[in-house]
């Protein structure tokens, strides 16, 4: 059997009057790369904050390595650094999580909340920045940075720490073309590792290449569970999920054609 | 059936209204004129100058000696001298005279004028001269007194904003931990600045999106319901924005302490620039104190 990072059972979560998950249940393995799938307000960034110990959950549980994920649990200093050491979450709007003055300080927030020695974290952040290839930004305030920048100082600030679980909340969310190919580039180099990423996304163009699972979600629910292929071959599913759309355009002869349009490259 | 084209008057008119500029043309003029003042002040802060060569403990350091100099000095010719070095540090640090003019020193002089005045009246002494029409008395002694006033503040002005011009806010934050500002403070003031760049950003999209579907110019009571609505978004926005920063920092260990690291490095012509500094500094003040 295999070792489980996350077991989520039964978890419902609601935003007042919005129902956000609805009796979520799922497994996650360790080293397994996990994409959740849905469109705008189906649950994936909730799961993704209840992954990190940021919401909880108010019904059901989540277990964290066989051990109950609990806001009492994280009040204690000693399971809280060991757990934000091991899971790192990226957040979809690079503006909420770099809020410091200087990238290198960005970078360095997450090693000195962990009160590594000083010597260590200077190596570490060099270390992080060299790799996502931002060196040269190290005392760029990052309110200064192109989208792209900025989510590769968001992508540093919580590998720097070398977790072994990553969560992504739409990495590609708002890049052009190349910047989000460079990224996953990266996050596939630093995953090489065996590492566990959960992504929560609805660019079905990274699927195949980030995730060996894939879970669609619709209105707080999984409807759909397996391997990228299956799911992205899916048409009715991914109609039904909004995650592909009729698109039509215009043929030379001045015919409107419409086909299924799933903003993935293999498509066109 | 062509429309009946506007009379010139009439045109002219609403041209002029239109220059007026109502409240959301202002207030977007106003953000982007401080986008703009702060974008040229890091642009400074970069300029390979004197200044901006040291190391910001040094630069804070060595501007709060003069400055601390300038305050102990009772006469003019070394609150004078310290203005020279002053302009002399501005000019080897390339920044712009006309920049600290239109920032500090007309302001300081209104500011400094509004006290100084009643001095120049009250202060008992040899009387020089008389207001015309009041007949008011003007004094030697208050004139000098003013004058001190004015000397002092302008002085002390531009070795401040020497400061900040040629140094990214930032690294002044952190040099402020030297002199013993608590960590607690620095990383507020760093998160402050930070976000007002995020809010004028925030801000300035909703006015330009405001702008791109108005016609015509608003009423007085119409401006007032669009201040206020402005005001409640930006409210409400900035409010999510913190919850999510909170977040964002327990998602990276936050417990509520807070931890800074510094990467400062003296080198020789820091130390060389900081024993200059406190030299020029106690000279100043033992010249203008004992003399």
């Amino acid at each position: 059997m295999l070792d489980l990072d996350f077991d989520v059972r039964c978890v419902s979560y609601r935003y007042q009057e919005v129902l956000a998950l609805d009796c979520l249940s799922l497994a996650i393995a360790r080293g397994q790369r996990v994409a959740v799938l849905g469109a705008n307000g189906s649950g994936k960034s909730t799961l993704l904050r209840l992954l990190d110990g940021l919401y909880f959950p108010q019904s059901g549980s989540i277990a964290f390595r066989g051990e109950p994920l609990t806001e009492q649990r994280l009040q204690e200093d000693d399971y809280a650094l060991a757990f934000r050491r091991r899971v790192a979450l990226v957040f979809q709007n690079p503006d909420v999580q770099l809020f410091n003055p200087t990238v290198f300080d960005e970078v360095a927030f997450g090693p000195l909340q962990l009160r590594w020695p000083k010597d260590k974290i200077r190596r570490r952040v060099a270390e992080a920045l060299d790799m996502m290839e931002i060196g040269h930004l190290r005392d760029r305030a990052p309110h200064r940075l192109s989208g792209g920048e900025k989510k590769r100082v968001a992508l540093a600030s919580v590998l720097v720490l070398d977790p072994e679980v990553l969560l992504l909340d739409e990495p590609t969310a708002a890049l052009d073309p190349k910047s989000a190919s460079q990224l996953i580039d990266l996050m596939l180099d630093w995953s090489a590792s065996a590492k566990t990423i959960v992504t929560a996304t609805h660019d079905l163009e990274i699927v195949d290449e980030i995730a060996d699972l894939c879970y669609v979600f619709q209105r707080g629910r999984v409807i759909a569970a397996g391997p990228p292929q299956q799911i992205l071959n899916d048409d009715a599913l991914l109609r039904q999920t909004n995650l592909i759309h009729a698109h039509r355009h215009r043929h030379e002869g001045g015919e409107i054609h419409s086909h299924a349009h799933r903003h993935w490259h293999h498509e066109h | 059936m062509k429309a009946p084209l506007a009379q010139p008057g009439a045109v002219r008119r609403r041209q002029t209204r239109m220059l007026r500029a109502g409240f959301i043309e202002r207030t977007l003029a106003s953000f982007n004129q401080r986008m703009e003042r702060a974008l040229s002040a890091e642009g400074l802060a970069r300029a390979d100058g004197l200044l901006q060569q040291l190391d910001p403990r040094v630069k804070v350091i060595g501007l709060l000696a003069l400055v601390v100099a300038t305050a102990l000095a009772r006469n003019l010719p070394t609150i004078i001298c310290i203005f020279a070095v002053s302009l002399l540090l501005a000019r080897l640090s390339r920044v712009p005279l006309r920049a600290i003019a239109a920032r500090v020193w007309l302001s300081a002089l209104l500011f400094t004028g509004l006290i100084a005045l009643p001095a120049i009246f009250i202060t008992p002494g040899e009387i020089v001269a008389r207001l015309p029409l009041v007949r008011w008395p003007i004094t030697a002694q208050g004139l000098l007194s003013a004058l001190y006033l004015f000397s002092r503040v302008e002085t002390a002005v531009t070795l401040a904003l020497l400061l900040v011009l040629c140094t990214p806010w930032t690294q002044v934050l952190k040099a402020l931990r030297v002199l013993g500002v608590p960590a607690v403070f620095v990383v507020i003031l760093g998160m402050t600045h930070r976000y007002i760049f995020l809010l004028l950003e925030t801000a300035r999209d909703m006015f330009e999106a405001r702008q791109s579907r108005m016609v015509g110019v608003l009423d007085g009571a119409e401006r007032r319901r669009v201040a206020a609505a402005s005001v409640g978004v930006l409210l409400s926005k900035s409010m999510h924005l913190s919850w999510e920063v909170y977040l964002a920092m327990l998602s990276r260990g936050f417990r509520g302490e807070v931890y800074t690291i510094d990467e400062f490095r003296m080198r020789r012509r820091d130390w060389a620039a900081l024993s200059g500094f406190l030299l020029v500094a106690g000279l100043a003040a033992w010249l203008g104190y004992c003399f």
